[in-house]
């Protein structure tokens, strides 16, 4: 099996998942049971100034559910911490004593003044803490009061805190950033002109879940009330695996560690980060629904993984499909693909047909000489993958690449050159050469 | 072959146990159960299990519906195609209909369970007696319905709905046909049948004359005199013999007759129960005796068809049903002869093979059973004297064309009495609507009666 043990920014950890800063890394009890579950290392819930914040003694959580009642997405209204700044200093000390060989990191959020950062963060350092989060991503409440995502949202400040941040500490500095911008580089980028040694991503993003459909309010509520919270869960994985791999392929940001979140479920969500370019991952709503036990399967699956590519190390999967996200115009527009259906596989459902007949290109059929069969006719097919997308028989529709020949959709010849749009004889602002 | 005295008597087993075999066979879904069952449904285009239906139900869609939580729109879906949904969710052989055309077959041996979700989109409908459709402004037209079976009350429902006033003349008590006479007592738990036949006339415009027989107290002339449309929706009134000497014989009984028995009574354990039961046929009646023989306490139970499997009427999942009742199935075999003085005491088969162009022929092997009670469930035909000899028929079944028209005009009919009845409430209630639709437009637009 291979060795999952890793480094992150000098923190080693037996392996490259943490607990992400949320509730349950509040208290030196859950995070007691995580370690004993197998977590590598944790990012306590975020610390504030004493007096505490004060949480709703209501619903905080809600989910987007399957049929089967499975937790599609998951959306939160909790703040940070709402314990005595002491106790939380106390647990840490003696969480970090009793489990050395874990990563604890120390989430923190402060008002944007140089002295309260000056102020808190030695006090923070002293329990043996190995590095900080900054939460400049925290999406309800603690925005409303000039924090967590109101700083992530403006690259000056997130520059500014960072700086504050790297002069009050002598352990490395982590910019936690929001995916509630419209680009994620400009945060990213201040970050790392800030001082700061890497960047984790992504905090949750703002959402509604839904009404309720009797009484015709927002749900959930408190005390009748919504207010809009912070969405997470295997749903919002997209969304940050695009903002992960911005940052690691654009030459003004790549290089600097990123620790990768957004609806990590099972190992090969880590598989798509860590290939994305991040160096650990953090978890949370895995664990908030199914326990600490989740773990098992993310350490297993991930070794097993390494193992079947070789490979010896997490280090040797970081970054692999980086060279491979481009920009739309780079795309070679000379590539053709068709969809292929297997009549073996196929169980003639017909959704490939529909789909393509109601929304896309009328390229396959729902009828073959009188017999119910669904074929693709390459004439008018474009390769879109919706069939592929919709069909409900893995690997029964494939996607078939033309090479030599002409295409029969466009009856243009198909080159073995590449042609992308900056140099296509459509784009008037093509490139000449 | 020992002498002995006939022992057929009551309460074999206890009121318990007999309440615990008669339990319903398929119990309902519940909520998370179909929520799952219905996830599973590939929502398919032009969907195979529809086109089984043979009244169309949209099963994708009810199906959709039951998934977004929308049971009442789920029922309509249902029930304006088939009014009976209820009653065919629970015993339609799903097996060699939608389900057997189910697209999950193919590689999982496991379809969507649609007759469950069926049954789970309209028992709350029906339970609420919500109703779901409107009649339609009255034409002040009348049409008179012979029989209370699914095709009557099928025909009379959409009658009503299309504004149209009915009068359902039924032979029985009671409404229901062969829902409430005819079918097995754990498939239709709860008076199941009554409560539907009180949804479907609930709707407005069917009046009920109970205890009306056809050609006995009113005429199938006097019906055309009276009302602008008829439909003919008898069944079949009686139960073929078995063609031997003796079938007065006591114990010698119609499968028919006692499964009406069955549904009727109060009291299950009161039936008199043979010990050793013979039943003589192979269709859905002849599983049905034979399994409520076994649940009301009988001690061995054989079926006898003349044929092989493939050929009984019976569907596969009918046979298994038998069998895992302690049921025995033979094949191959006629009945010969009855054996016994004043009461049946056996009978005797011989053996059949398929001679030249699929012909049955015998072996002139013969072999006996011993029986207390034997059960004719070889089929009925249309009866003796029935709705008039000007009323075109083939096989003893009425000849109808692809609206249900009869030979005579304004003379529509469907069910079990036509020919291509196929002995399925479904297809009864198919027959009705199209039926109904059809004389809705022949009350309202100037179509000449095909001829």
């Amino acid at each position: 099996m291979a060795d999952l043990s890793c480094e992150f920014l000098g923190i080693k950890s037996p392996n490259p998942f943490w607990l992400a800063s949320a509730p349950p890394t509040d208290k030196a009890y859950n995070v007691h049971r995580a370690f004993e579950a197998g977590w590598g290392g944790a990012v306590w819930k975020t610390l504030g100034e004493d007096p505490p914040i004060v949480n709703v003694s209501g619903p905080r959580y809600s989910a987007i559910h399957s049929n089967d009642r499975r937790v599609i997405g998951f959306n939160n209204i909790e703040l940070i911490t709402d314990r005595p700044l002491q106790t939380n200093l106390d647990e840490i000390r003696q969480i970090k004593r009793d489990w050395p060989d874990r990563a604890v990191v120390v989430s923190v959020m402060l008002p944007m003044n140089e002295q309260t950062w000056a102020k808190y963060l030695p006090m923070i350092e002293d329990t043996g803490a190995d590095a900080f989060e900054l939460n400049f991503g925290c999406p309800h409440g603690m925005s409303e009061r000039g924090m967590g995502a109101a700083v992530g949202q403006v690259p000056e400040y997130i520059q500014m805190a960072a700086e504050w941040a790297k002069s009050a500490a002598s352990i490395p500095v982590i910019v936690k950033l929001t995916p509630n911008v419209a680009n994620i580089l400009p945060p990213a980028k201040a970050a790392k002109d800030g001082g700061a040694d890497a960047v984790s991503l992504i905090n949750t993003i703002n959402s509604i879940m839904r009404v309720d459909y009797d009484s015709l309010t927002m749900y959930p509520a408190t005390d009748g009330m919504g207010t809009h919270g912070g969405y997470c869960g295997e749903a919002v994985k997209p969304i940050a695996l695009n903002m992960v791999a911005e940052i690691a392929r654009t030459k003004e940001t790549s290089g600097m560690p990123i620790s990768g979140i957004g609806g990590i479920t099972d190992w090969r969500d880590a598989v798509d980060f860590l290939a994305l370019g991040a160096s650990n991952v953090q978890v949370c709503t895995a664990a908030m629904v199914s326990g600490f036990k989740i773990i098992d399967d993310l350490t297993d699956g991930l070794s097993t993984f390494l193992d079947d590519k070789g490979m010896s190390a997490v280090s040797e999967l970081v970054g692999r499909a980086v060279p491979s996200v481009t920009d739309w115009q780079y795309l070679n527009l000379n590539y053709v693909e068709k969809a292929v259906i297997d009549q073996d596989l196929c169980i003639k459902c017909g959704r490939c047909h529909v789909v393509c007949e109601d929304t896309s290109h009328q390229a396959i059929t729902h009828t073959v000489n009188g017999e119910r069969r669904f074929e693709v006719i390459d004439e008018e097919c474009v390769g879109c993958n919706l069939c592929v997308s919709v069909c409900p028989v893995d690997r029964c529709i494939t996607m078939r690449q033309l090479t030599g020949g002409k295409d029969p959709r466009t009856g243009v010849e198909i080159s073995d050159e590449k042609l992308n749009w900056t140099h296509h004889p459509n784009n008037p602002m093509r490139q000449q050469d | 072959m020992t002498k002995r005295a006939p022992d057929v008597r009551s309460a074999r087993l206890s009121r318990e146990e007999i309440d615990r075999n008669f339990a319903d066979l398929h119990p309902p879904l519940r909520r998370p159960e179909a929520l799952i069952a219905a996830d599973r449904c590939y929502f398919c285009f032009d969907a195979p299990c529809t086109i089984a239906c043979p009244t169309g139900i949209d099963i994708p869609a009810f199906i959709q519906k039951i998934r977004s939580d929308n049971i009442r729109g789920s029922a309509r879906t249902i029930l304006e195609e088939n009014i009976m949904g209820g009653m065919c969710a629970r015993v339609c052989p799903t097996e060699v209909l939608c389900e057997e055309a189910c697209v999950r077959n193919t590689h999982e041996d496991k379809p969507v369970e649609i007759g469950l979700l069926q049954r789970y989109a309209t028992d709350p409908v029906l339970a609420a007696r919500t109703q779901l459709f409107e009649r339609a402004p009255s034409t002040g037209k009348r049409a008179a319905v012979v029989g209370g079976g699914p095709a009557g009350l099928s025909c009379a429902h959409r009658l009503a709905m299309l504004g149209h006033d009915v009068v359902v003349f039924s032979r029985d008590d009671k409404p229901g046909g062969l829902n409430e006479y005819g079918i097995a007592a754990y498939k239709t738990v709860d008076d199941f049948a009554q409560s539907e036949v009180d949804y479907i006339l609930a709707i407005g415009g069917i009046e009920v004359k109970n205890g009306v027989s056809i050609g006995e107290d009113v005429t199938l002339d006097s019906l055309c005199k009276d009302f602008d449309a008829v439909f003919v929706g008898v069944g079949l009134g009686s139960v073929n013999s078995l063609g031997l000497d003796d079938e007065s014989l006591s114990g010698v009984e119609s499968a028919i007759d006692y499964i009406a028995e069955l549904r009727q009574t109060d009291d299950k354990s009161a039936l008199p129960v043979g010990q050793n039961v013979v039943v003589v046929g192979g269709g859905m009646t002849a599983i049905d005796i034979a399994v409520q023989s076994k649940r009301l306490g009988a001690e061995r139970v054989d079926i006898v068809y003349r044929r092989g499997p493939e050929q009984m009427g019976a569907s596969e999942f009918e046979r298994h049903l038998a069998q895992i009742n302690g049921v025995t199935i033979h094949h191959w075999a006629a009945p010969r002869r009855l054996i016994g003085n004043d009461h049946v005491s056996g009978i005797e088969f011989e053996r059949t093979k398929l001679g030249t162009e699929g012909r049955l022929t015998t072996t002139g092997e013969t072999m006996r059973f011993a029986a207390d009670v034997v059960f004719k469930a070889i089929g009925q035909r249309l009866a003796d004297e029935p709705i008039g000899s000007s009323i075109e028929t083939e096989r003893g079944r009425i000849v109808v064309d692809d609206e249900q028209r009869t030979s005579l005009e304004n003379v529509w009919a469907g069910g079990d009495c036509v020919l291509g009845g196929d002995d399925l409430t479904v297809s009864a209630v198919q027959h009705g609507k199209v039926a109904a639709i059809s004389i809705d437009r022949h009350l309202t637009e100037d179509t000449a009666w095909p001829t």
